[in-house]
């Protein structure tokens, strides 16, 4: 029997890290993230090998977590903004090594220390090239608290299946809204792909994802963010070995962004499609269920961007993206189109109401004559 | 699995090793292999860790579950590791940069929490892998590539403080004191709590070459005949007798029973 809870957002992530069968997290307070290390402080020490540690910041926070996923624990941690831009040479220390992590980032209004308390979504490109160096990632973004339960769960079986740090990049708004949330009894838990103590650590085969065996199953694994061969092993100097390890560790994500995405389309025949992520898409939706002339899409995965997916609007004249950003997402838009994309973006803290967003599809309709 | 021999502790696949001749990292490796041999760790459960630097290589020659990661994090990651599988040995190989420097705050709170961690410090008092520039354990007046008219700055005493953020044993032993240094390291592992050993070990090609010390044996001598062991320094200090400033001070700082976390189940 699932259950109906009425939770906050954050809640609900902490709630689908339990479910999912997470067992550590490592963390440092943040505004407005903070309730998802409270509740895994209170609920972590009741599960089996289950842990909770408060990190003395959040370098720490994120390295601990990579630490614990070595071990065999799924491992997440969570932050904001600040706390997010601390993290990023550890976040790329774990695609580099093909860590299974979760991180939750509960945006808020940045740079800086910028609006603590205020909902945003300006770390869009931050979670995707904020580590130096090239590399890959997945980013989900919950626009409910439902999807705040659901993607987190989906987060773990995407690190474990990909063998990387996969993002759940929620707001201040969705993070402490409360809504009504069915918990199932049980989710569908994805493991990664086994291995056996004889295989190289990090040989491939076609799938580009090397199995998985943590820490004690007697592989003995060399683990290192140095440039390093199928054993392991740093091989820094060879312009060979970095170019082979990281097209494959960005490849086996890019190439596969058809099966990651996760999106939503209505309306595909308007001419008008707003692209949505996070909580504008319920500005978008209401919007949409008064103006029947509009159709948009939903991402539910911003990372990796979903590019096939807007030749799918045959008769679309623009697309209009309303962000709580000055345009981020929309001029990834613009580098896969040719169609004219306008971009909403927002900051502050206050999301777009579906009045405005009307107005500004009312603009453009104005500009092509019609009314 | 126990090791039948003291290779078996080796990846004989990753030699020649990427150390200077004469480094003293080899002396601190080997006595910390001489323990873990000793002790007869199960090399199936025994997790090497380090951060980024000179000592920092140390896990890859191990032939171990080994971790190699950022630079200064590495009690933090150990941290996760520990907490992961508290059954585990955790043996945090690092130095004076990585751990002082930029590592300072993940080592007072590994040292507050006392997680059950053995941390070996090869402190050389330079940053070696970058090519010999100023770290917090260079002593004043020393030449580097950033203190070129001698380092004005006061550096840190490793032990006393991790002593004073409450680390279960602390001891400090250099290079030449390789029995000492092998016993330190094994009364740290099978010691709960953190664990911390200091050693003061020579890097002839960075360190050595512009501070007069330029064959590797003219810095274990060095270490020889300024060691005071810590009851004398102790005395003298009582005594109101000056320590030199060159002294190295070497012998068991702290060993207590202080609350732990990552304890074995």
């Amino acid at each position: 029997m699932s259950k109906l809870e009425f939770l906050q957002g954050n809640i609900a992530c902490a709630k689908g890290a339990i479910a999912a069968g997470c067992t550590f997290f490592g963390g440092y307070p943040i505004t407005p993230s903070t309730e998802v290390a409270e509740y895994m402080a209170e609920a972590l020490p009741k599960i089996e090998r289950g842990c909770f540690i408060q990190m003395e910041d959040e370098i720490a926070g994120i390295a601990s977590t990579i630490g614990a996923a070595w071990t065999g624990a799924r491992s997440m941690t969570a932050t904001s903004g600040p706390g997010f831009s601390l993290m990023m040479e550890n976040i790329g220390y774990a695609f580099m090594t093909e860590t299974p992590c979760v991180i939750v980032n509960v945006q808020r209004g940045g740079p800086s220390t910028g609006q603590p308390t205020m909902a945003a979504q300006g770390d869009m490109m931050q979670a995707r090239y904020g580590s130096h160096g090239d590399y890959a990632i997945i980013a989900l973004c919950p626009a409910t608290v439902q999807e705040c339960f659901e993607l987190t769960v989906k987060a773990f079986n995407l690190a474990d299946q990909f063998r990387c740090p996969v993002l759940v990049m929620t707001d201040e708004i969705i993070g402490h809204m409360r809504e009504r949330v069915i918990i199932p009894d049980s989710v569908e838990i994805i493991p990664p792909k086994p291995a056996k103590p004889t295989d190289l650590p990090f040989a491939t085969d076609e799938t580009e994802i090397p199995g998985f065996l943590p820490f004690g199953s007697g592989q003995r694994t060399h683990v290192t963010g140095l440039t390093h061969d199928e054993r392991g092993y740093p091989d820094s100097a060879d312009p060979q070995r970095h170019e082979t390890l990281v097209t494959r560790l960005v490849h086996k994500i890019e190439s596969k962004r058809h099966e990651i995405a996760d999106y939503e389309i209505v309306n595909p025949d308007a001419e008008i499609i707003f692209v949505c992520y996070g909580v504008p898409v319920r500005s978008v939706q209401q919007l949409a269920a008064q103006d029947k002339t509009i159709g948009y899409l939903k991402l539910r995965i911003v990372w990796p961007f979903p590019e096939e997916v807007l030749k799918q609007f045959k008769c679309v004249s623009t697309f209009i993206v309303p962000e709580m950003n000055l345009g981020m997402i929309s001029r990834e838009i613009e580098r896969h189109t040719t169609v004219p994309v306008v971009s909403a973006g927002k900051i502050g803290g206050d999301l777009h109401t579906a009045q405005e967003l009307q107005e500004i599809a009312n603009a453009y309709k104005a500009t092509r004559g019609r009314t | 699995m126990k090791a039948q021999v003291k290779e078996d502790w080796f990846r004989q696949d990753r030699l020649p090793h990427i150390f200077c001749v004469g480094c003293g990292n080899g002396t601190v490796i080997n006595c910390v292999v001489d323990a873990v041999y000793d002790l007869e760790l199960d090399i199936d459960k025994t997790v090497f860790i380090s951060g980024i630097g000179c000592s920092s290589r140390a896990p890859g020659y191990m032939a171990t579950d080994s971790l190699h990661t950022t630079h200064g994090r590495a009690l933090a990651f150990a941290t996760g590791v520990k907490l992961g599988r508290p059954e585990f040995d955790v043996i945090v190989f690092t130095g004076d940069g990585d751990l002082a420097a930029i590592g300072g705050n993940h080592f007072i709170h590994a040292c507050r929490r006392n997680i059950d961690l053995t941390v070996v410090c090869m402190n050389n008092q330079i940053y070696g892998m970058t090519g010999g520039q100023g770290s917090p354990c260079t002593p004043i007046g020393k030449l580097s590539t950033t203190t070129p008219y001698g380092a004005n700055e006061t550096p840190f005493d490793l032990c006393e403080l991790a002593v004073a953020a409450g680390a279960n044993y602390v001891a400090r032993w250099t290079s030449y004191h390789a029995k000492e240094l092998r016993n330190a390291v094994i009364k740290g592992i099978e010691t709960p709590g953190l664990s911390f050993i200091e050693v003061a070990c020579q890097c002839p090609t960075s360190f050595g070459n512009k501070n007069k010390l330029r064959q590797p044996i003219d810095h274990v001598n060095f270490f020889r005949k300024n060691a005071i062991f810590l009851q004398k320094a102790k005395k003298m200090e009582e005594e109101r007798k000056e320590i030199p400033a060159e002294a190295v001070i070497v012998g068991e700082y702290a060993r207590r029973s202080r609350p732990v976390i990552g304890g074995r189940i």
